[in-house]
């Protein structure tokens, strides 16, 4: 006889996440919130871009901000002081990105009867995010001038997965070689429908463009 | 560097494969890994030793990973071509009309476990 026998599993390791993804979009759905992925890697300048989009929005949506990260709650208070409005800070535990079982124990911690929106800012990381569906209506991501106009071609999955790419800190083009023509040519090769907002978050710069976008989408799909 | 989180993912499925079946011990994780699924096998391997012998059914298991080449598909000339060669720009007519078929995978395959 044998020592070993093989047990058929045949199971891809996603299989459940996406499972998860699927029935947490639909419950999103019936309850009328709209949950955003925000992607990017570290200092692209999610916060401070959240910051000024939930400025012009707020009077508009009911928001909510989840702020994921491997440790520390900066990202969480700073939105919380500077926009007033709800903002909860969700630890990874080590792991580099959410998945959609976390992402929904942390809307379990907000009042979703009275939202219109939640903005997930996911680990500053432009690799594993891509990988793990979060129950999003719609994945964003944050890609900053220093970080160079190749890297559509370098994290080719991030930029499939995601339907609107904005691009910060435009004020220092100047300084840097990075050809907006060529990056957005590198996105839509992985993505044909994306679209792309040139901003400065910290002039504002370009953010109104981005909130109208966003609060269009809310809308629309509210409608649907 | 997202290994061990894939980890955690395999060791959960296959607790639960090994529940189903009545398994007590596994000797082996048979995994498909695809060539462009952004996982090292080798990182794989080494943070399954780390996490793997943390639990009864699967300490001093073994990872074993296949590598599955990609093939990208070309919507406009209809032939397959292998992607990490050639990326996004088929080989056959230079057309960026393309798409990944296979290779992105992450599978468990199969676990081996004593035959008693």
């Amino acid at each position: 006889m044998d020592p070993i026998k093989v047990i058929e599993i045949k199971k891809s390791v996603f299989a459940d996440n996406d499972q998860d993804a699927a029935l947490l979009r639909k419950e999103l759905k019936g309850k009328g919130v709209y949950l955003l992925n925000l992607m990017s890697s570290p200092g692209s300048g999610k916060t401070t871009t959240l910051i000024k989009t939930i400025g012009l929005l707020k009077d508009s949506l009911r928001i909510a901000v989840m702020e994921a990260d491997i440790d520390s709650d900066v990202d969480a208070v700073k939105i919380r002081e500077a926009t007033g409005i709800r903002s909860i800070q969700l630890h990874t535990g080590g792991m580099c990105h959410l998945d959609a079982e976390m992402t929904r124990q942390g809307l379990d911690n907000v009042d979703m009867e009275n939202l219109d929106l939640v903005i997930l800012e996911n680990v500053g990381n432009l690799v594993c995010p891509a990988e793990f569906d979060t129950g999003a209506v719609c994945n964003a991501m944050i890609l900053s001038v220093p970080e160079g106009d190749d890297k559509p071609l370098k994290y080719p999955l991030m930029f499939s997965v995601c339907d609107m790419v904005v691009i910060n800190k435009m004020d220092v083009l100047p300084y840097f070689d990075f050809d907006l023509d060529k990056c957005k040519k590198y996105i839509r090769l992985r993505n044909p429908k994306a679209q792309v907002i040139p901003v400065c978050a910290k002039t504002g710069e370009g953010v109104d463009v981005f909130a109208a976008w966003l609060l269009e989408q809310v809308k629309s799909w509210k409608q649907q | 560097m997202h290994e061990l989180g894939i980890v955690f993912y395999i060791i959960r499925d296959v607790k639960q494969a090994a529940g189903e079946n009545g398994v007590t011990k596994v000797n082996a994780v048979v995994m498909n890994i695809g060539e462009v699924s952004t996982v090292v096998p080798e990182y794989l391997t080494d943070c399954w030793r780390w996490a793997a012998d943390k639990e009864d059914l699967l300490r001093g298991s073994e990872l074993k990973v296949n590598v599955t080449p990609a093939v990208s598909w070309c919507e406009d000339c209809h032939q397959e071509y292998p992607t990490v060669q050639y990326g996004k720009t088929c080989p056959f007519c230079a057309s960026e009309h393309t798409f990944l078929r296979r290779g992105n995978e992450v599978e468990i395959k199969e676990i081996e476990v004593p035959n008693d």
